[in-house]
């Protein structure tokens, strides 16, 4: 047998920022470290409201602190991402037919932002009436 | 006419001299109907005759001439030069690919994955085509239709960081292809391909980069027949938890 003179090219680390849309994906990829931790925020909120008065004010005045603060406003800043990739990905993952036609790309999308329209009212109304 | 040219960057490799890829410069005509293709059969009919790659048809049917062009994977008979004035270009062999020879990658991965999908017919029956041909309506050709037009020029695996990092999962292409008989009313294999495809270096392994669909050359979407298959493997799978004594022929 003759011997192996295929070359193999190494990939570098850096691989995703060398194209915008490798970029975008690893951002989205690391957008649910960012997700999971404004889910465990918000359980700790609601064990706050739990425990009563003290720790809810004392839950308040922490979540209002500059490092706090700064890390959830970035971690919202990729919950959109998060969302708004996620949602832009669905309609090419489903295949939903209605009458043996394919659902439009447009229909899928305004029924998602619809829904997260819906969800966000009931939260705003939920916490501001 | 004018004398005017645009200069490649071409990969060169000679497994005989060198011990790893390097550049090599030309200057070519520029001429608005001369495709990255034509550029190169200039230079290997009129400049240096060493020069390798792959081509045959020319016209976005055989799937040979795949190579990453200004970093994008392109099939070449299909990249206008003219389109990249006013250069340099640079043209590189597909990448995630190991090289042979220049601008020539190894395919034999993707030779050896393909057959482990099955794509072909598979019966439950005996019918075969002496019995008669099968029978299929417009609607049912068209469930499938998109993931037939597949050349296997793979693009989608020049594209896909997750074929990069990982040469065992089984890839865009053959994937899209186990759609497309998986959805062909003629086949009785979704059983069968399910599980190859449910392994982890199936579909599993698919993050959904998206970037096999966006060079494909033919619309093919096998990012979209790999979301698809996932919730077809994971419906399976609650079927199979729910129902472990499912005799075979009732499953779908």
């Amino acid at each position: 047998m003759s011997e192996d003179l295929t070359y193999r090219r190494p990939i570098s680390t850096w691989w995703w920022v060398r194209k915008r849309s490798y970029f975008l994906f690893v951002m989205r990829e690391l957008s649910s470290i960012f997700v999971a931790w404004l889910v465990l925020f918000l359980l700790l909120f609601i064990e706050a409201v739990f425990e009563g008065e003290d720790a809810y004010r004392a839950f308040l005045d922490r979540a209002s602190s500059g490092p706090l603060l700064l890390l959830n406003v970035v971690a919202f800043a990729f919950l959109l991402l998060h969302t708004i990739t996620w949602f832009g990905v669905t309609p090419q993952a489903m295949d939903l037919r209605v009458g043996g036609r394919k659902v439009p790309t447009v229909a899928v999308l305004g029924a998602q932002y619809a829904a997260l329209a819906v969800v966000s009212g009931f939260v705003f109304w939920l916490v501001a009436r | 006419m004018t004398d005017d040219r645009i200069r490649l960057h071409v990969t060169r490799y000679r497994p005989d001299k060198d011990r790893e890829p390097g550049w090599q410069e030309y200057d070519v005509p520029l001429r608005e109907d001369w495709t990255v293709l034509d550029g190169l059969n200039y230079l290997k009919d009129d400049v240096d005759t060493t020069l390798a790659f792959r081509w045959s048809c020319r016209m976005g049917i055989c799937g040979s001439c795949g190579m990453n062009v200004d970093g994008e994977p392109r099939l070449t008979c299909a990249t206008f030069l003219s389109d990249y004035t006013p250069g340099p270009v640079r043209i590189e062999p597909l990448a995630n690919f190991p090289v042979v020879r220049d601008l020539v990658v190894d395919l034999t991965d993707f030779m050896e994955k393909l057959p482990t999908v099955k794509p072909w017919i598979i019966r439950e029956d005996d019918v075969t085509e002496i019995d008669g041909e099968y029978l299929q309506t417009p609607e049912e050709l068209d469930a499938y239709k998109q993931f037939s037009m597949c050349i296997n020029c793979m693009l989608c695996y020049a594209a896909c960081p997750v074929y990069g990092l990982d040469p065992d999962f089984v890839g865009p292409a053959a994937i899209a292809l186990a759609e497309r008989y998986d959805l062909d009313s003629r086949d009785h294999g979704a059983r069968e391909r399910l599980d190859v495809l449910i392994e982890h270096e199936g579909v599993y392994g698919c993050t959904f980069v998206g970037e096999c669909t966006r060079v494909c050359p033919k619309h093919v979407d096998p990012a979209g027949a790999i979301q698809r298959y996932k919730l077809k493997a994971a419906q399976e799978s609650v079927k199979a938890f729910l129902l472990p004594v499912m005799p075979k022929r009732l499953r779908p």
